[in-house]
């Protein structure tokens, strides 16, 4: 970054309670600007600020005018009604219930995205693209954007549009009033399959499962550690590694939406006390 | 005359005591309009011309804030008529559908500025983004905007039970069933049996102050959207705002 002090002609002291201004090498607002590039905020911006509040307010008054606030019938904590959705908000969450446990799918998940969304500026190294729209200078960090928010919205069109019934899978097209049967559907965990190819135990194609989810995460972080040595040196360990759990545990979510879709693995990861 | 009427008003001993300044048709004026107004010095007194771009920041972060005031404003109106208790929530809602005058602006006002805010609040946070406007110096600036996002969904999710009809009730039921099974936390959670967590002990009971949707439920739902959550996204707003002008705009130079 070149926010460098030039040179630091008058050190700061704690003693003093004056200061000496610093020179800078840095687009800081004012500059290497001419005063004349600047305008006053009364009335420019206020002009702008408050034609931008009228439009919102008045968009809002018309919005109104067709779409009411819903009102359903009394609660009643007997009739639960089918299928029950979460505001649209949280329709991303209550639909990755079908692909994960409630413990994973509804706090943990939740919580890793709060996390991870707030640690991303300190990931992202890259001190390019600052004040101005671009792809081609970041397009790794807008990938991750992209990707998560794609899975998010994704699922929460899902949730909306696909579910019916009993939360199955139903298509524009489909009744919507009849039950699916779930008898049509099952779904197993991902340790069983490997029984039924190799004629092992259980427990050994538990040690596979193991092996393939520890060996996700192991190569996941290694191979790009080999393949993009730039990135990593960029980098550091410790927030490559940061960077990389979340990386893998996003690509993870999008991948076990896949194999319970097409596939219909319920888990992956067995263990008695967690299961993925 | 006109102009004459006009000299009598800012001229006079009223106007100059709240304002302390002429009218903002010079540049000295302009300048105290701004930074002697409690309101608006959150702004600088003079911009960059290109700052004034729409095309870089579209208003969002704008927009979302218009939308929390519209919300505390119809929020608090639709206090008067709102009263916490089971027996009668919804029958207030129902009221304000059919009885009380502007009852259905207020509310219709109240949950579409809901659902807008939540909207914007991505919709700038992913403009902030795009610009690499959370890069340094302005990191510490994300974590503040990231914590509002979070505040406005559980602002979002604390307001749906208040209605106490069946959306209300089952939205908030499932959404609390999730906090059960928090790990180490939870009943019904890994390792919180282990941990000696009951459904009259852990954290979901914590939350709706039962085991079950009800009474305790609903008054600390009321407290949390009409009281403490606004609270709290005022002073991080406070912050965000701060932020802004300690860290500088990241706009274009």
């Amino acid at each position: 970054m070149d926010e460098k002090v030039t040179r630091e002609i008058f050190p700061r002291d704690s003693r003093k309670s004056y200061g000496l201004v610093e020179l800078m090498k840095k687009s800081a607002p004012i500059v290497r600007k001419e005063p004349e590039d600047t305008v006053y905020v009364w009335p420019n911006l206020l002009m702008i600020e408050m034609i931008c509040a009228i439009l919102v307010t008045v968009g809002l008054m018309v919005l109104i005018q067709f779409e009411h606030a819903p009102l359903r019938s009394l609660a009643d904590p007997s009739t639960t009604p089918n299928p029950m959705r979460a505001p649209w908000y949280f329709l991303g969450l209550q639909e990755l219930l079908v692909y994960f446990d409630p413990w994973y799918a509804g706090v943990v998940l939740p919580g890793m995205i709060i996390l991870g969304l707030m640690l991303f500026p300190y990931l992202d190294v890259n001190p390019k693209g600052v004040g101005y729209y671009t792809y081609s200078e970041r397009k790794f960090a807008v990938f991750n954007y992209s990707f998560g928010f794609a899975l998010w919205w994704i699922t929460i069109i899902i949730g909306t549009y696909l579910r019916g019934l009993d939360w199955q899978w139903y298509w524009p097209w489909s009744n919507h009033l009849e039950h699916m049967n779930p008898a049509l559907v099952t779904l197993i965990p991902l340790h069983l399959i490997f029984v039924n190819w190799f004629h092992v135990s259980e427990g050994v194609g538990k040690i596979f499962t193991d092996i393939i989810f520890i060996g996700y995460f192991a190569l996941g972080t290694l191979i790009p550690m080999i393949v993009w040595k730039p990135m990593y040196k960029a980098m550091g360990l410790w927030r490559y590694l940061t960077f990389m759990f979340f990386f893998l545990s996003m690509m993870g979510v999008a991948l076990k939406i896949i194999l319970r879709l097409l596939f219909n693995i319920k888990y992956v990861l067995v263990t008695p006390w967690i299961n993925i | 005359m006109l102009q004459k009427l006009k000299n009598g008003l800012v001229d006079s001993q009223i106007f100059k005591s709240i304002f302390r300044h002429g009218y903002p048709d010079n540049d000295l004026d302009r300048a105290y309009a701004i930074f002697s107004n409690v309101f608006l010095h959150i702004h600088p007194v003079k911009v960059r011309r290109s700052a004034l771009r729409m095309r870089y920041t579209f208003c969002l972060g704008g927009i979302t804030l218009l939308l929390f005031i519209i919300l505390s404003v119809t929020g608090i109106w639709l206090m008067f008529y709102y009263t916490p208790y089971t027996g009668l929530a919804y029958r207030n809602i129902k009221d304000l559908q059919f009885v009380i005058f502007g009852g259905n602006l207020m509310r219709d006002l109240h949950r579409f500025a809901a659902h807008g805010m939540v909207l914007f609040v991505w919709l700038h946070m992913t403009r902030v983004f795009l610009t690499g406007a959370y890069k340094a110096p302005r990191e510490f600036n994300w974590i503040v905007g990231v914590v509002l996002l979070v505040n406005t969904l559980v602002l979002s999710w604390t307001g749906y039970l208040l209605p106490w009809d069946q959306l209300a009730y089952w939205a908030v039921t499932v959404g609390a069933k999730m906090a059960s099974y928090t790990p180490f936390l939870g009943q019904n959670g890994p390792w919180g049996p282990q941990l000696g967590f009951l459904p009259t002990n852990d954290i979901m009971f914590m939350l709706l102050g039962g085991t079950v949707v009800g009474q305790n439920a609903l008054i600390r739902f009321y407290v949390l959207h009409c009281v403490v959550l606004p609270l709290v996204v005022t002073v991080f707003l406070a912050v965000h705002f701060w932020r802004i002008r300690k860290d500088g705009f990241s706009g274009p130079l």
